[in-house]
């Protein structure tokens, strides 16, 4: 359970961005991979808590969710991952460890009043 | 008038600041010629009985030292410290995982000069779950399951397994009394993370370290050959 440390570490980075931008933030979107090591609602639960007494006090957290992508090197193509337990191309089965996608963690976008 | 609300677009990974410690220390390491290695499993795994016989190992032929996580105690460093290499206790307190800058901060307690090492161990907090997340600045991240464990313990934390390199299944000497599957296990682990190099042992008995041992002194050789032309 490291999602209220995380948490923190976005209310302040979203509170440094709301001073640059000049206003309050109304929310905060963030990309979140199925990699990421992160549980989306342990992460909202601990959003909440990290926003109390501070400028975000009230704000949302929007999810982008992003699903695992690989690269399948028989086809040479970008493939969705259909299982977290099976690593490999959904189209001809090749097993792949190439992670193209899906260990994102980042915040793209506040808004801002 | 009001103006509406305004997306501004911002687009800063979260862990930022770990991740540029992490660099640094990686460049430090790679500077002073030192290979790093960590170590994640879940509490009970073998960790610290499989660390402490591989600094014994190594320490006839090369430097070792190293650091510790655990939320409290120093018993593992105690324990470790009966290998007779520098052993440095990290205590987090309530976190459950290391962070690049705890790595950094007992870097700098420790005082040890990287340049005189040959190999440094990270030892994680026992958690399958939250280490995946933090860069270390490690060369090598090994994930650790033990035979009593379960075969399934690749399915069921693929995250861990996919930010780790090398996979070590621990307590061979009980495989038997668990009825463990070999097949099995590995086969987990390349769904989860096709191509994983794979290294099966037992610290008390010793079977199965030789080969991983081998394997570690091949990683300093290539570490420190000079860059090819």
């Amino acid at each position: 359970m490291h999602e209220l440390s995380i948490a923190m570490s976005i209310v302040e980075m979203a509170q440094e961005e709301g001073l640059r931008h000049g206003g309050r933030v109304n929310a905060v979107h963030l990309k979140l991979g199925a990699l990421s090591g992160l549980v989306k609602e342990a992460l909202l639960a601990s959003y909440e808590i990290a926003c109390e007494g501070t400028a975000l006090e009230g704000s949302r957290l929007v999810f982008e969710e992003v699903q695992v992508v690989v690269f399948c090197p028989n086809c040479k193509a970008e493939r969705r991952l259909d299982s977290m337990q099976w690593f490999c191309c959904y189209e001809c089965g090749t097993p792949t460890p190439e992670v193209l996608h899906g260990k994102e963690l980042e915040v793209t976008a506040l808004e801002i009043q | 008038m009001n103006p509406g609300p305004r997306l501004v677009e911002v687009r800063k990974n979260v862990l930022k600041q770990n991740d540029l410690v992490a660099r640094e220390l990686r460049e430090r390491f790679r500077a002073a010629g030192v290979v790093v290695v960590s170590l994640v499993s879940s509490p009970g795994s073998g960790k610290t009985a499989f660390l402490e016989k591989t600094l014994t190992r190594l320490r006839s032929d090369y430097r070792v030292a190293a650091l510790v996580g655990d939320l409290a105690t120093d018993n593992d460093a105690t324990r470790l410290a009966r290998s007779q290499a520098p052993v440095k206790q990290i205590t987090t307190g309530t976190l459950c995982h290391l962070e690049a800058a705890m790595v950094q901060k007992a870097l700098e307690d420790a005082d040890w000069d990287l340049n005189q090492l040959d190999f440094l161990f990270i030892e994680n907090v026992g958690n399958l779950v939250c280490p995946s997340s933090y860069d270390l600045g490690e060369d090598l991240r090994l994930v650790l399951i033990s035979v009593t464990e379960g075969e399934d313990k690749p399915l069921k934390y693929p995250t861990i397994f996919n930010s780790a390199d090398v996979a070590i299944v621990t307590k061979l000497d009980l495989a038997d009394a668990v009825e463990f599957n070999w097949e099995t296990a590995f086969s987990n682990i390349q769904a989860v993370r096709p191509g994983m190099k794979v290294f099966r042992l037992s610290s008390k008995t010793g079977e199965g370290m030789e080969k991983f041992l081998n394997w570690m002194a091949m990683r300093l050789r290539e570490l420190r050959a000079p860059a090819a032309m």
